[in-house]
Protein backbone atom coordinates (compact mmCIF):
# COMPACT_ATOMS: atom_id res chain seq x y z
CA UNK A 1 0.00 0.00 0.00
CA UNK A 2 0.88 3.97 -0.23
CA UNK A 3 0.54 6.67 1.35
CA UNK A 4 -2.60 7.37 2.11
CA UNK A 5 -5.48 10.11 3.52
CA UNK A 6 -6.95 9.19 7.45
CA UNK A 7 -10.02 10.58 8.70
CA UNK A 8 -9.26 11.74 12.04
CA UNK A 9 -11.81 14.23 12.27
CA UNK A 10 -14.87 12.88 11.26
CA UNK A 11 -17.10 15.33 10.76
CA UNK A 12 -15.53 18.48 8.93
CA UNK A 13 -16.31 18.14 5.37
CA UNK A 14 -13.82 17.85 3.01
CA UNK A 15 -13.35 20.70 -0.21
CA UNK A 16 -12.28 18.85 -3.34
CA UNK A 17 -10.17 20.56 -5.20
CA UNK A 18 -8.32 19.84 -8.36
CA UNK A 19 -5.06 20.25 -10.08
CA UNK A 20 -2.47 19.05 -12.89
CA UNK A 21 0.70 17.34 -12.85
CA UNK A 22 2.61 17.23 -16.15
CA UNK A 23 -1.19 16.99 -17.60
CA UNK A 24 -2.68 14.84 -15.97
CA UNK A 25 -5.42 15.88 -13.15
CA UNK A 26 -5.19 14.86 -9.88
CA UNK A 27 -8.14 15.26 -7.19
CA UNK A 28 -7.31 16.63 -3.58
CA UNK A 29 -9.13 17.86 -0.67
CA UNK A 30 -8.37 21.77 0.45
CA UNK A 31 -6.48 22.36 3.47
CA UNK A 32 -3.47 19.33 1.92
CA UNK A 33 -0.08 20.71 0.54
CA UNK A 34 0.59 19.71 -2.84
CA UNK A 35 2.81 16.99 -2.00
CA UNK A 36 -0.22 15.77 0.76
CA UNK A 37 -2.31 15.78 -2.57
CA UNK A 38 0.46 13.61 -4.51
CA UNK A 39 1.00 11.23 -1.43
CA UNK A 40 -2.60 10.77 -1.01
CA UNK A 41 -3.17 9.91 -4.72
CA UNK A 42 -0.43 7.37 -4.10
CA UNK A 43 2.72 8.71 -5.44
CA UNK A 44 5.89 8.46 -3.64
CA UNK A 45 8.20 10.38 -6.12
CA UNK A 46 7.90 13.18 -8.85
CA UNK A 47 11.27 14.49 -9.11
CA UNK A 48 13.93 13.06 -10.55
CA UNK A 49 17.96 13.71 -8.92
CA UNK A 50 20.98 14.03 -11.05
CA UNK A 51 21.76 10.69 -11.71
CA UNK A 52 18.07 10.09 -12.39
CA UNK A 53 16.78 8.31 -9.22
CA UNK A 54 13.45 9.30 -8.32
CA UNK A 55 12.80 11.60 -5.55
CA UNK A 56 9.83 12.93 -3.25
CA UNK A 57 9.50 14.00 0.27
CA UNK A 58 11.81 13.18 2.62
CA UNK A 59 12.25 15.99 5.63
CA UNK A 60 8.58 16.98 5.41
CA UNK A 61 9.23 20.66 6.74
CA UNK A 62 10.56 22.42 4.02
CA UNK A 63 14.43 21.74 4.72
CA UNK A 64 15.82 19.08 2.45
CA UNK A 65 14.73 20.23 -1.21
CA UNK A 66 14.25 16.57 -2.31
CA UNK A 67 10.24 17.66 -3.05
CA UNK A 68 11.22 20.35 -5.32
CA UNK A 69 8.77 20.90 -8.19
CA UNK A 70 7.08 23.90 -10.76
CA UNK A 71 3.94 25.38 -9.25
CA UNK A 72 2.18 27.89 -12.09
CA UNK A 73 5.17 28.18 -13.96
CA UNK A 74 7.59 29.02 -10.97
CA UNK A 75 9.92 26.28 -10.50
CA UNK A 76 11.63 24.89 -7.48
CA UNK A 77 8.73 24.96 -5.28
CA UNK A 78 8.93 22.91 -1.67
CA UNK A 79 6.00 20.64 -2.44
CA UNK A 80 5.91 19.92 1.28
CA UNK A 81 5.63 23.53 2.22
CA UNK A 82 3.11 24.86 -0.76
CA UNK A 83 -0.38 24.73 0.23
CA UNK A 84 -2.30 23.21 -3.07
CA UNK A 85 -5.16 25.88 -4.61
CA UNK A 86 -7.84 24.58 -6.78
CA UNK A 87 -6.37 24.59 -10.48
CA UNK A 88 -2.63 25.20 -9.61
CA UNK A 89 -0.53 23.91 -12.79
CA UNK A 90 1.71 21.77 -11.63
CA UNK A 91 4.88 19.87 -13.41
CA UNK A 92 7.39 17.72 -12.37
CA UNK A 93 11.31 18.42 -12.63
CA UNK A 94 14.41 16.75 -13.18
CA UNK A 95 17.88 18.37 -11.45
CA UNK A 96 19.34 18.88 -14.92
CA UNK A 97 16.32 21.05 -16.07
CA UNK A 98 16.96 22.50 -12.79
CA UNK A 99 20.65 23.07 -13.09
CA UNK A 100 19.71 25.59 -16.63
CA UNK A 101 17.11 27.25 -14.70
CA UNK A 102 17.33 29.53 -11.39
CA UNK A 103 18.31 26.85 -8.90
CA UNK A 104 16.97 27.83 -5.68
CA UNK A 105 19.88 30.31 -3.30
CA UNK B 1 1.09 57.90 37.72
CA UNK B 2 2.00 57.60 33.94
CA UNK B 3 0.11 56.98 31.26
CA UNK B 4 0.35 54.12 29.20
CA UNK B 5 3.28 54.48 26.15
CA UNK B 6 1.47 54.61 22.56
CA UNK B 7 1.60 51.83 20.64
CA UNK B 8 4.90 53.46 18.40
CA UNK B 9 6.41 54.29 21.61
CA UNK B 10 6.78 50.89 22.99
CA UNK B 11 9.56 49.15 23.00
CA UNK B 12 9.72 46.75 19.79
CA UNK B 13 10.52 42.83 20.43
CA UNK B 14 10.87 40.46 17.05
CA UNK B 15 10.16 37.01 17.46
CA UNK B 16 11.29 34.78 15.09
CA UNK B 17 9.65 31.61 15.14
CA UNK B 18 6.14 30.77 16.53
CA UNK B 19 6.76 27.00 18.35
CA UNK B 20 6.44 26.53 22.12
CA UNK B 21 9.68 28.69 23.01
CA UNK B 22 8.53 31.71 20.51
CA UNK B 23 5.13 31.82 21.43
CA UNK B 24 5.86 31.97 25.02
CA UNK B 25 8.51 34.61 24.32
CA UNK B 26 5.58 37.04 22.78
CA UNK B 27 2.96 36.02 25.66
CA UNK B 28 5.93 37.16 28.09
CA UNK B 29 7.26 40.60 25.85
CA UNK B 30 3.84 41.86 25.85
CA UNK B 31 2.75 41.39 29.38
CA UNK B 32 6.28 42.97 30.19
CA UNK B 33 4.66 45.98 28.14
CA UNK B 34 6.45 45.69 24.68
CA UNK B 35 5.23 45.74 21.24
CA UNK B 36 5.79 42.61 19.69
CA UNK B 37 6.39 41.56 15.91
CA UNK B 38 5.81 37.65 15.94
CA UNK B 39 6.66 36.04 12.78
CA UNK B 40 6.87 32.29 11.25
CA UNK B 41 6.91 30.52 8.54
CA UNK B 42 3.72 28.69 9.31
CA UNK B 43 0.26 29.67 9.02
CA UNK B 44 -0.31 29.22 12.14
CA UNK B 45 1.67 29.44 15.44
CA UNK B 46 2.42 26.10 17.05
CA UNK B 47 5.74 25.04 15.55
CA UNK B 48 6.27 21.02 15.03
CA UNK B 49 5.26 20.34 18.45
CA UNK B 50 1.72 22.19 18.26
CA UNK B 51 1.39 21.46 14.67
CA UNK B 52 -2.34 21.43 13.68
CA UNK B 53 -4.71 20.55 11.03
CA UNK B 54 -5.70 23.59 8.75
CA UNK B 55 -9.34 25.05 9.13
CA UNK B 56 -10.49 23.63 5.81
CA UNK B 57 -10.21 20.59 8.31
CA UNK B 58 -12.35 21.53 11.01
CA UNK B 59 -9.10 23.40 12.23
CA UNK B 60 -7.66 23.21 15.80
CA UNK B 61 -9.33 20.73 18.05
CA UNK B 62 -6.98 21.74 21.27
CA UNK B 63 -9.14 24.95 21.85
CA UNK B 64 -9.04 24.54 26.07
CA UNK B 65 -5.32 23.60 26.07
CA UNK B 66 -2.94 25.78 27.72
CA UNK B 67 -1.48 26.43 24.15
CA UNK B 68 -4.19 27.41 22.77
CA UNK B 69 -5.24 30.10 24.86
CA UNK B 70 -1.60 31.38 24.60
CA UNK B 71 -1.83 31.87 21.30
CA UNK B 72 -5.34 33.39 21.28
CA UNK B 73 -3.92 35.76 24.13
CA UNK B 74 -0.88 36.62 21.81
CA UNK B 75 -2.83 37.04 18.62
CA UNK B 76 -5.37 39.32 20.03
CA UNK B 77 -3.50 41.21 21.93
CA UNK B 78 -3.53 44.92 20.67
CA UNK B 79 0.71 45.40 20.26
CA UNK B 80 1.31 42.31 18.32
CA UNK B 81 1.75 41.76 15.01
CA UNK B 82 1.21 38.45 13.82
CA UNK B 83 3.18 37.88 10.76
CA UNK B 84 1.74 34.66 9.34
CA UNK B 85 4.01 32.60 6.16
CA UNK B 86 7.14 34.75 6.87
CA UNK B 87 10.44 33.90 5.97
CA UNK B 88 13.26 35.64 8.05
CA UNK B 89 16.17 35.08 5.26
CA UNK B 90 18.47 37.19 6.34
CA UNK B 91 20.03 39.08 9.30
CA UNK B 92 21.28 42.40 8.88
CA UNK B 93 24.07 43.81 11.41
CA UNK B 94 24.08 47.22 12.24
CA UNK B 95 27.72 48.71 12.14
CA UNK B 96 29.97 48.08 14.80
CA UNK B 97 29.69 51.57 16.01
CA UNK B 98 25.57 51.16 16.08
CA UNK B 99 24.18 49.35 19.23
CA UNK B 100 21.58 47.39 18.97
CA UNK B 101 20.13 44.13 17.83
CA UNK B 102 20.39 43.02 13.45
CA UNK B 103 17.50 44.12 11.12
CA UNK B 104 15.47 41.33 10.35
CA UNK B 105 14.87 41.15 6.30
CA UNK B 106 11.32 38.98 5.09
CA UNK B 107 9.41 37.77 2.98
CA UNK B 108 5.55 36.86 3.38
CA UNK B 109 3.80 34.78 1.56
CA UNK B 110 3.14 31.36 -0.26
CA UNK B 111 6.16 29.42 0.39
CA UNK B 112 8.92 29.66 -2.57
CA UNK B 113 6.46 32.22 -4.65
CA UNK B 114 8.20 34.96 -6.67
CA UNK B 115 6.61 37.73 -5.91
CA UNK B 116 6.28 38.27 -2.25
CA UNK B 117 5.87 41.56 -0.21
CA UNK B 118 9.36 42.33 1.32
CA UNK B 119 10.03 44.15 4.67
CA UNK B 120 12.55 45.20 6.80
CA UNK B 121 12.12 45.23 10.79
CA UNK B 122 14.24 47.23 13.28
CA UNK B 123 13.48 45.71 16.24
CA UNK B 124 15.12 46.95 19.74
CA UNK B 125 15.56 43.50 20.91
CA UNK B 126 15.36 40.15 18.97
CA UNK B 127 14.39 36.56 20.28
CA UNK B 128 15.68 33.54 17.86
CA UNK B 129 13.35 30.70 18.31
CA UNK B 130 13.94 28.78 14.50
CA UNK B 131 13.67 25.59 16.64
CA UNK B 132 15.52 22.38 15.34
CA UNK B 133 15.08 19.85 12.52
CA UNK B 134 15.43 15.73 12.63
CA UNK B 135 18.90 14.55 12.01
CA UNK B 136 19.38 11.30 10.02
CA UNK B 137 22.27 9.19 9.27
CA UNK B 138 22.60 7.92 6.13
CA UNK B 139 22.98 4.29 5.34
CA UNK B 140 22.69 2.68 2.12
CA UNK B 141 19.15 3.40 0.35
CA UNK B 142 18.41 5.99 2.30
CA UNK B 143 17.32 8.24 -0.48
CA UNK B 144 14.84 5.76 -1.73
CA UNK B 145 11.12 7.59 -2.02
CA UNK B 146 9.27 5.96 0.98
CA UNK B 147 11.86 6.58 3.88
CA UNK B 148 11.20 9.58 5.24
CA UNK B 149 12.51 11.99 8.45
CA UNK B 150 10.50 10.68 11.12
CA UNK B 151 9.37 14.20 11.57
CA UNK B 152 8.13 14.27 8.26
CA UNK B 153 5.77 11.31 9.33
CA UNK B 154 4.25 13.10 11.98
CA UNK B 155 4.01 16.35 10.24
CA UNK B 156 1.63 14.37 7.44
CA UNK B 157 -0.61 13.48 10.25
CA UNK B 158 -0.45 16.51 12.62
CA UNK B 159 -1.17 18.92 9.62
CA UNK B 160 -2.45 16.63 6.50
CA UNK B 161 -4.40 14.35 7.81
CA UNK B 162 -2.34 11.36 6.34
CA UNK B 163 -0.42 8.14 7.08
CA UNK B 164 2.54 7.44 5.18
CA UNK B 165 2.19 4.02 4.84
CA UNK B 166 0.52 0.65 6.45
CA UNK B 167 3.67 -1.22 7.33
CA UNK B 168 6.05 1.50 8.65
CA UNK B 169 8.84 0.77 10.28
CA UNK B 170 10.42 3.03 12.67
CA UNK B 171 13.86 3.40 13.42
CA UNK B 172 16.52 5.83 15.00
CA UNK B 173 17.29 6.75 18.57
CA UNK B 174 15.26 9.46 21.21
CA UNK B 175 12.16 9.82 22.72
CA UNK B 176 10.95 11.08 19.53
CA UNK B 177 10.27 7.86 18.09
CA UNK B 178 7.33 7.37 20.61
CA UNK B 179 5.07 10.39 19.42
CA UNK B 180 5.66 9.99 15.93
CA UNK B 181 4.67 5.97 16.91
CA UNK B 182 1.46 7.17 18.44
CA UNK B 183 0.91 9.99 15.26
CA UNK B 184 0.70 6.72 13.25
CA UNK B 185 -1.08 4.40 15.36
CA UNK B 186 -3.85 6.87 15.65
CA UNK B 187 -4.02 7.73 11.88
CA UNK B 188 -4.86 4.10 11.25
CA UNK B 189 -1.00 3.33 9.82
CA UNK B 190 0.08 -0.26 10.61
CA UNK B 191 3.34 0.23 12.49
CA UNK B 192 5.39 -3.18 12.48
CA UNK B 193 8.12 -2.25 15.71
CA UNK B 194 9.96 0.57 16.98
CA UNK B 195 13.72 0.61 16.90
CA UNK B 196 15.83 2.40 19.37
CA UNK B 197 19.25 1.97 18.40
CA UNK B 198 20.75 2.69 21.70
CA UNK B 199 21.14 -0.53 24.13
CA UNK B 200 18.76 -0.52 27.24
CA UNK B 201 22.26 -0.40 29.12
CA UNK B 202 22.95 2.93 27.70
CA UNK B 203 19.53 4.09 27.70
CA UNK B 204 18.91 3.49 31.07
CA UNK B 205 22.00 4.68 32.50
CA UNK B 206 21.67 8.06 30.61
CA UNK B 207 18.08 8.55 32.25
CA UNK B 208 18.43 6.93 35.91
CA UNK B 209 21.58 8.48 36.67
CA UNK B 210 19.95 11.57 39.07
CA UNK B 211 16.63 10.23 38.67
CA UNK B 212 14.72 13.43 40.88
CA UNK B 213 15.21 15.34 37.81
CA UNK B 214 13.37 13.22 35.96
CA UNK B 215 10.32 13.79 38.61
CA UNK B 216 10.46 17.60 37.42
CA UNK B 217 9.55 16.99 34.16
CA UNK B 218 6.02 15.44 34.81
CA UNK B 219 4.67 16.42 31.83
CA UNK B 220 7.14 14.37 29.72
CA UNK B 221 6.91 11.72 31.74
CA UNK B 222 3.20 11.50 31.25
CA UNK B 223 3.55 11.76 27.60
CA UNK B 224 5.93 9.16 27.17
CA UNK B 225 3.70 7.10 29.38
CA UNK B 226 0.53 7.11 27.02
CA UNK B 227 2.83 7.03 24.11
CA UNK B 228 4.30 3.81 25.46
CA UNK B 229 0.61 2.62 26.41
CA UNK B 230 -0.67 2.81 22.92
CA UNK B 231 2.52 0.89 21.37
CA UNK B 232 1.47 -2.08 23.93
CA UNK B 233 -2.32 -1.83 22.99
CA UNK B 234 -1.68 -1.89 19.63
CA UNK B 235 1.27 -4.64 19.84
CA UNK B 236 3.80 -3.08 18.34
CA UNK B 237 7.13 -4.03 19.73
CA UNK B 238 9.59 -1.63 21.02
CA UNK B 239 13.62 -2.84 20.65
CA UNK B 240 16.48 -1.55 21.64
CA UNK B 241 20.27 -2.23 20.49
CA UNK B 242 18.60 -2.61 16.85
CA UNK B 243 18.53 -0.23 13.89
CA UNK B 244 17.71 -0.42 10.16
CA UNK B 245 21.27 -0.41 8.38
CA UNK B 246 19.31 -0.90 4.64
CA UNK B 247 16.64 0.34 2.46
CA UNK B 248 16.30 -1.51 -0.63
CA UNK B 249 13.07 -1.41 -3.58
CA UNK B 250 12.73 -0.36 -6.95
CA UNK B 251 12.09 2.97 -7.18
CA UNK B 252 10.55 3.55 -3.75
CA UNK B 253 11.15 1.28 -0.53
CA UNK B 254 9.92 -2.23 -0.28
CA UNK B 255 12.22 -3.54 2.31
CA UNK B 256 14.31 -2.81 4.90
CA UNK B 257 17.44 -4.58 6.55
CA UNK B 258 17.58 -4.34 10.29
CA UNK B 259 20.52 -5.61 12.47
CA UNK B 260 21.38 -5.54 16.32
CA UNK B 261 23.97 -2.92 17.29
CA UNK B 262 26.60 -3.15 20.10
CA UNK B 263 26.65 0.02 22.46
CA UNK B 264 29.01 1.60 19.84
CA UNK B 265 26.46 1.31 17.01
CA UNK B 266 28.86 -1.64 15.32
CA UNK B 267 26.34 -4.35 13.32
CA UNK B 268 26.62 -7.87 15.45
CA UNK B 269 27.38 -10.06 12.70
CA UNK B 270 25.02 -12.50 11.68
CA UNK B 271 21.83 -10.39 13.28
CA UNK B 272 20.39 -9.18 10.24
CA UNK B 273 16.73 -9.23 9.53
CA UNK B 274 14.87 -8.44 6.19
CA UNK B 275 11.48 -7.20 6.44
CA UNK B 276 8.83 -6.23 3.96
CA UNK B 277 8.04 -2.41 4.63
CA UNK B 278 5.98 0.33 2.43
CA UNK B 279 7.62 3.15 4.28
CA UNK B 280 10.60 3.49 6.76
CA UNK B 281 11.13 6.65 9.29
CA UNK B 282 14.10 7.25 10.75
CA UNK B 283 15.59 9.97 12.81
CA UNK B 284 19.21 10.20 15.22
CA UNK B 285 18.24 13.78 16.77
CA UNK B 286 17.77 16.68 15.90
CA UNK B 287 20.09 19.77 14.73
CA UNK B 288 19.26 23.08 15.58
CA UNK B 289 18.86 26.01 13.06
CA UNK B 290 21.73 28.31 13.42
CA UNK B 291 21.61 29.99 10.34
CA UNK B 292 19.99 33.24 12.05
CA UNK B 293 22.01 33.54 15.37
CA UNK B 294 25.44 32.87 13.18
CA UNK B 295 23.85 35.71 11.09
CA UNK B 296 23.58 37.73 13.72
CA UNK B 297 26.74 37.16 15.05
CA UNK B 298 25.90 34.90 18.05
CA UNK B 299 28.96 32.70 19.76
CA UNK B 300 28.28 29.13 19.93
CA UNK B 301 28.60 26.17 22.95
CA UNK B 302 29.89 23.17 21.80
CA UNK B 303 28.33 20.10 24.10
CA UNK B 304 29.04 16.70 23.76
CA UNK B 305 25.18 16.76 22.03
CA UNK B 306 27.04 19.01 19.36
CA UNK B 307 26.62 23.20 19.25
CA UNK B 308 24.45 25.31 20.64
CA UNK B 309 23.72 29.17 21.06
CA UNK B 310 25.57 30.23 24.23
CA UNK B 311 23.31 32.18 26.24
CA UNK B 312 23.55 33.21 29.72
CA UNK B 313 20.88 33.23 32.45
CA UNK B 314 18.43 35.78 31.40
CA UNK B 315 18.81 34.06 27.26
CA UNK B 316 21.16 36.94 26.38
CA UNK B 317 23.66 35.79 23.46
CA UNK B 318 26.25 36.86 23.03
CA UNK B 319 25.30 39.62 20.95
CA UNK B 320 23.85 42.85 22.62
CA UNK B 321 19.53 42.83 22.10
CA UNK B 322 19.57 39.15 21.14
CA UNK B 323 18.12 36.61 22.48
CA UNK B 324 17.72 32.55 22.07
CA UNK B 325 15.16 29.79 22.89
CA UNK B 326 14.19 26.68 22.55
CA UNK B 327 16.08 24.37 20.29
CA UNK B 328 18.80 26.21 19.22
CA UNK B 329 19.84 26.34 22.91
CA UNK B 330 19.86 22.77 23.68
CA UNK B 331 17.70 19.85 22.81
CA UNK B 332 15.21 19.31 25.35
CA UNK B 333 11.64 19.17 24.27
CA UNK B 334 8.59 21.73 24.61
CA UNK B 335 8.36 22.33 28.24
CA UNK B 336 11.80 23.70 28.41
CA UNK B 337 11.09 25.59 25.32
CA UNK B 338 8.50 27.10 26.49
CA UNK B 339 10.07 27.99 30.10
CA UNK B 340 13.41 29.11 28.08
CA UNK B 341 10.93 31.39 25.56
CA UNK B 342 9.15 32.84 28.39
CA UNK B 343 12.19 34.37 30.24
CA UNK B 344 13.69 35.54 26.70
CA UNK B 345 10.61 37.53 25.88
CA UNK B 346 10.35 38.85 29.75
CA UNK B 347 14.02 40.09 29.56
CA UNK B 348 13.97 40.87 25.62
CA UNK B 349 11.17 43.45 26.55
CA UNK B 350 13.15 45.50 29.26
CA UNK B 351 11.35 43.50 32.01
CA UNK B 352 13.43 43.14 35.52
CA UNK B 353 15.04 39.89 35.52
CA UNK B 354 14.89 39.34 39.00
CA UNK B 355 11.02 40.08 39.09
CA UNK B 356 9.57 37.78 41.35
CA UNK B 357 7.30 35.84 39.11
CA UNK B 358 10.36 34.18 37.41
CA UNK B 359 11.40 31.89 39.93
CA UNK B 360 9.73 29.71 38.92
CA UNK B 361 10.65 30.35 34.98
CA UNK B 362 14.04 29.78 36.23
CA UNK B 363 13.52 26.91 37.95
CA UNK B 364 12.06 25.17 35.21
CA UNK B 365 14.82 26.34 32.91
CA UNK B 366 17.40 24.92 34.62
CA UNK B 367 15.37 21.81 35.01
CA UNK B 368 14.95 21.63 31.44
CA UNK B 369 18.56 21.89 30.70
CA UNK B 370 19.13 18.84 33.15
CA UNK B 371 16.76 17.51 31.10
CA UNK B 372 18.79 17.66 27.77
CA UNK B 373 21.94 16.58 29.58
CA UNK B 374 20.34 13.16 30.37
CA UNK B 375 18.46 13.27 26.85
CA UNK B 376 21.94 13.69 25.47
CA UNK B 377 23.48 10.72 27.60
CA UNK B 378 20.92 8.23 27.14
CA UNK B 379 20.30 9.03 23.38
CA UNK B 380 23.45 9.02 22.07
CA UNK B 381 25.06 8.46 18.70
CA UNK B 382 27.19 5.50 18.56
CA UNK B 383 30.59 6.82 17.20
CA UNK B 384 30.99 3.47 15.45
CA UNK B 385 27.37 3.98 12.43
CA UNK B 386 30.35 4.83 9.42
CA UNK B 387 30.48 0.88 9.81
CA UNK B 388 26.70 0.51 7.69
CA UNK B 389 27.96 2.64 4.93
CA UNK B 390 29.53 1.37 1.87
CA UNK B 391 31.64 3.28 -0.98
CA UNK B 392 28.55 4.03 -3.09
CA UNK B 393 26.59 4.68 -0.43
CA UNK B 394 24.88 8.69 -0.98
CA UNK B 395 25.62 11.24 1.70
CA UNK B 396 25.13 14.05 0.01
CA UNK B 397 21.50 13.83 -1.11
CA UNK B 398 21.20 16.83 -3.15
CA UNK B 399 24.24 15.99 -5.30
CA UNK B 400 24.22 12.36 -4.67
CA UNK B 401 27.88 12.39 -3.20
CA UNK B 402 28.95 9.04 -2.58
CA UNK B 403 31.18 8.29 0.69
CA UNK B 404 33.52 6.79 -1.66
CA UNK B 405 33.99 9.84 -2.86
CA UNK B 406 34.18 11.82 0.36
CA UNK B 407 36.43 9.60 1.75
CA UNK B 408 39.09 10.03 -1.01
CA UNK B 409 39.01 13.97 -1.14
CA UNK B 410 38.76 14.06 3.19
CA UNK B 411 42.06 11.34 2.98
CA UNK B 412 43.59 13.30 0.25
CA UNK B 413 47.00 14.97 1.50
CA UNK B 414 46.73 18.03 -1.21
CA UNK B 415 43.69 19.60 0.88
CA UNK B 416 41.65 18.36 3.18
CA UNK B 417 39.70 21.38 4.20
CA UNK B 418 36.35 21.92 4.79
CA UNK B 419 35.73 24.24 1.73
CA UNK B 420 38.08 22.22 -0.42
CA UNK B 421 36.00 18.85 0.24
CA UNK B 422 32.96 20.82 -0.86
CA UNK B 423 34.56 22.25 -4.10
CA UNK B 424 36.21 18.83 -4.94
CA UNK B 425 33.04 16.24 -3.98
CA UNK B 426 29.83 19.00 -3.95
CA UNK B 427 28.73 17.53 -1.02
CA UNK B 428 26.97 20.34 0.91
CA UNK B 429 26.59 22.47 -2.65
CA UNK B 430 22.81 21.44 -3.46
CA UNK B 431 19.32 23.25 -3.18
CA UNK B 432 19.34 22.28 0.78
CA UNK B 433 23.02 24.17 1.34
CA UNK B 434 24.10 21.25 3.50
CA UNK B 435 21.22 21.53 6.11
CA UNK B 436 21.20 17.85 5.57
CA UNK B 437 24.53 16.59 4.85
CA UNK B 438 26.33 18.94 6.85
CA UNK B 439 26.86 17.17 10.39
CA UNK B 440 27.52 14.09 8.37
CA UNK B 441 30.31 15.76 6.19
CA UNK B 442 31.78 17.38 9.10
CA UNK B 443 31.80 14.66 11.63
CA UNK B 444 33.04 12.26 8.67
CA UNK B 445 35.81 14.20 7.53
CA UNK B 446 37.21 14.98 11.28
CA UNK B 447 37.71 11.24 11.51
CA UNK B 448 38.80 10.64 8.21
CA UNK B 449 41.41 13.62 8.73
CA UNK B 450 44.92 12.03 10.24
CA UNK B 451 46.45 15.42 10.18
CA UNK B 452 44.72 18.27 11.52
CA UNK B 453 42.04 20.07 9.29
CA UNK B 454 43.88 22.74 6.76
CA UNK B 455 44.21 26.36 7.92
CA UNK B 456 41.32 28.81 6.60
CA UNK B 457 41.88 30.09 3.74
CA UNK B 458 43.25 33.66 4.07
CA UNK B 459 40.57 36.63 4.68
CA UNK B 460 37.35 34.23 4.82
CA UNK B 461 35.46 32.84 7.89
CA UNK B 462 36.61 29.70 9.00
CA UNK B 463 34.39 27.19 7.25
CA UNK B 464 31.27 26.40 9.43
CA UNK B 465 27.81 24.22 8.58
CA UNK B 466 25.53 26.81 9.40
CA UNK B 467 26.88 30.00 8.23
CA UNK B 468 24.38 30.68 5.18
CA UNK B 469 24.66 34.28 4.25
CA UNK B 470 20.99 33.83 2.97
CA UNK B 471 19.03 32.10 5.70
CA UNK B 472 15.92 31.24 3.34
CA UNK B 473 15.84 30.54 -0.46
CA UNK B 474 14.42 34.38 -2.25
CA UNK B 475 14.59 34.58 -5.27
CA UNK B 476 16.11 36.98 -7.50
CA UNK B 477 13.79 39.17 -8.57
CA UNK B 478 12.67 39.60 -5.11
CA UNK B 479 16.19 40.11 -3.75
CA UNK B 480 15.98 42.79 -6.73
CA UNK B 481 12.82 44.79 -5.43
CA UNK B 482 13.02 47.41 -2.95
CA UNK B 483 11.31 46.88 0.84
CA UNK B 484 7.77 47.31 0.66
CA UNK B 485 7.68 50.09 3.03
CA UNK B 486 7.82 49.97 6.40
CA UNK B 487 6.83 47.32 9.19
CA UNK B 488 3.04 46.97 9.29
CA UNK B 489 1.13 47.90 12.44
CA UNK B 490 -0.11 46.00 14.71
CA UNK B 491 -3.56 44.85 13.95
CA UNK B 492 -2.47 44.93 10.34
CA UNK B 493 -1.50 41.22 10.86
CA UNK B 494 -0.67 38.73 7.93
CA UNK B 495 -3.17 36.14 9.24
Amino acid sequence: MSPRPVRTAPGAPERPLQITVDGDPVEGVAGRSIAGILLAAGRTSWRTARSGAPRGVFCGIGVCFDCVLTVNGVPDVRACRRRATDGDVVTTQTRAAADNGEAGA
Amino acid sequence: MTAAPRTEDRRHVVVVGAGPAGLAAAGSALAAGARVTLADAAERPGGQYHRTLPEEFGGPRDGGSHFARLRRRVLDHPHCTWLAETSVWALERPDPEQPGPPRVHTLTGPADGNDRPRRVLTPDALVLAPGAHDRVLPFPGWELPGVYAAGAAQALVKGERLAVGDDVLLAGSGPFLLPVATALLTAGAGVREVLEANTPKTVAAGWTRRPWQLAAQPAKAAELARCTALLVRHRVPYRMGRTVIEARGDGRVEEAVTARLRPDWSVVPGSERTVPVDALCVTHGFTPQLELPLAAGCALLRTPAGEFVAVDADQRTTMPGVYAAGEITGIAGAPAARTEGALAGWCAAGGDPAAPALHRVRRNRERGRAFAARLAAAHPVGPAWPGWLRPETVICRCEETDYGTLRSAATDASGAAPRVIKLATRAGLGPCQARICGPTVAELTARLHSPPPGRPAEGLPPAAPHRRPLAQPIRLGELARTPDGPEPDPKESTA
